[in-house]
């Protein structure tokens, strides 16, 4: 408070730099003038995406994911579409049909280890991520439980982002082997829910989504996020359909609206007619990643 | 539901340009939530009034612009205004529309004070 007049300085005056002869420079704040009334607020221009922290991740992820041969999938659908029969189906399919081809799979579920218990029952390798409150898997997630598979040591590629000499001397604490050409798959069946995945990149090869004929055949138009960020739809329980009023070819045509290029395919986990034709796909776009 | 790990990344964001340009306190945020973004808005807004408090987020006057939907229709070439990816091209009709906008979810400025 000033003495003489008992006013309080709560103007701007009260913002002016001060140098060291006692002159006050009311030039130097974010507006340059002095304007009365404003406080020397000022203005930082970010243009920051708010999802960019995850897509740096995801990024890494992909890069990783790549460097180790290893392509990923990420599985979307509502609960109870059968993406954990789905993936032991197919799992147990994988074995006999490429026995050397390495499988893992992140699991993703609020509570419980039920899934990865189930995918452990089948021998192979996963990870399960309790999201707790959260509604999706992210990318810090995925990135903390590939580093806990051993898929993540299996064979490097040569064109690792760091240097790589042949004598083998490694930044890297995980052992160098000379594994095979294809690192294999990595499976993510993210939580069950048809709204967010569709924001977070986790860093996959591509989304895979999981539709079960006992649902709406009119969900990727409810849904046309998630449909139009899938590379592939996949309708299960196929053989329920003579109980359902399951129109295919309108769904696939709902489909088509959102994502014009979308595939689709047609399985019963159960019986097991369509898991060849799925086999066929994900090895024909294995061989195409590599 | 999502609206909250969003809005950890809005506040992520902040507290990056404090660390860059230091702050105590925001005054106003500005975000641009395009209506193809997937984000429910007043979601958000409620998300961001639930953490602020005890954050340099706190009292801060949130703006949240909305660019609309924009798409253009692989058929005919036309640009078509679209509230969501299911929408239909409004000159020719067919479906299959690319977004060309309306599809960003950031934070624009920041009206700061230390």
């Amino acid at each position: 408070m000033c003495v003489v007049c008992g006013c309080h300085r709560n103007d701007g005056a009260e913002a002016a730099a001060a140098s060291s002869s006692g002159d006050l420079h009311f030039g130097a704040g974010a507006a340059r003038v002095s304007v009365p009334g404003m406080s020397q607020a000022r203005a930082i221009q970010l243009e920051a995406d708010v999802l960019g922290e995850n897509d740096r991740i995801a990024a890494a992820n992909r890069a990783h994911f790549e460097a180790h041969g290893v392509c990923a999938y990420n599985l979307v659908s509502s609960p109870g579409s059968g993406k954990t029969t789905l993936l032991c189906a197919t799992l147990r399919a994988l074995r006999e049909r490429e026995p050397a081809l390495p499988l893992a799979v992140i699991e993703g579920d609020q509570q419980t280890s039920h899934d990865a218990d189930r995918i452990r029952a089948t021998g192979v390798s996963a990870i399960q991520v309790n999201t707790g409150k959260g509604c999706h898997l992210d990318a810090p997630m995925v990135a903390a439980a590939f580093a806990r598979l051993p898929l993540h040591d299996q064979g490097h590629r040569h064109h690792h982002d760091h240097e790589h000499e042949h004598d083998h001397e490694h930044e890297h604490e995980h052992e160098h082997h000379h594994g095979p050409d294809r690192g294999g798959l990595l499976f993510i069946e993210n939580v069950g829910n048809l709204v967010c995945p569709a924001l977070w990149d986790l860093g996959e090869r591509a989304k895979v989504a999981i539709l079960s004929v006992t649902e709406g055949d009119d969900k990727p138009v409810k849904y046309p996020d998630l449909f139009a960020a899938a590379t592939l739809m996949v309708l299960t329980k196929t053989d329920l359909l003579p109980h359902v009023d399951f129109d295919i070819a309108r769904c696939i045509g709902y489909a088509q609206r959102v994502n014009p290029g979308i595939e689709v395919l047609l399985l019963s986990a159960k019986t097991g007619v369509g898991i060849d034709a799925w086999l066929d796909w994900i090895l024909a776009d294995l061989r195409v990643s590599a | 539901m999502h609206e909250m790990s969003l809005a950890g990344g809005i506040l992520k964001i902040v507290d990056d340009a404090a660390a860059r340009d230091p702050f105590a306190r925001v005054e106003r945020l500005t975000l641009a939530a395009g209506a193809l973004s997937g984000v429910e808005v007043e979601s958000l807004r409620f998300a961001l009034g639930a953490l602020a408090p005890g954050t340099r987020l706190e009292g801060a006057e949130i703006e949240i612009e909305q660019p609309p939907g924009e798409a253009r229709c692989l058929a005919c070439g036309a640009s078509s205004a679209i509230a969501s990816r299911a929408d239909p091209c409004t000159r020719c009709g067919a479906f299959g529309l690319q977004p060309t906008g309306g599809t960003e979810l950031k934070v624009v400025d920041l009206v700061v004070a230390d």
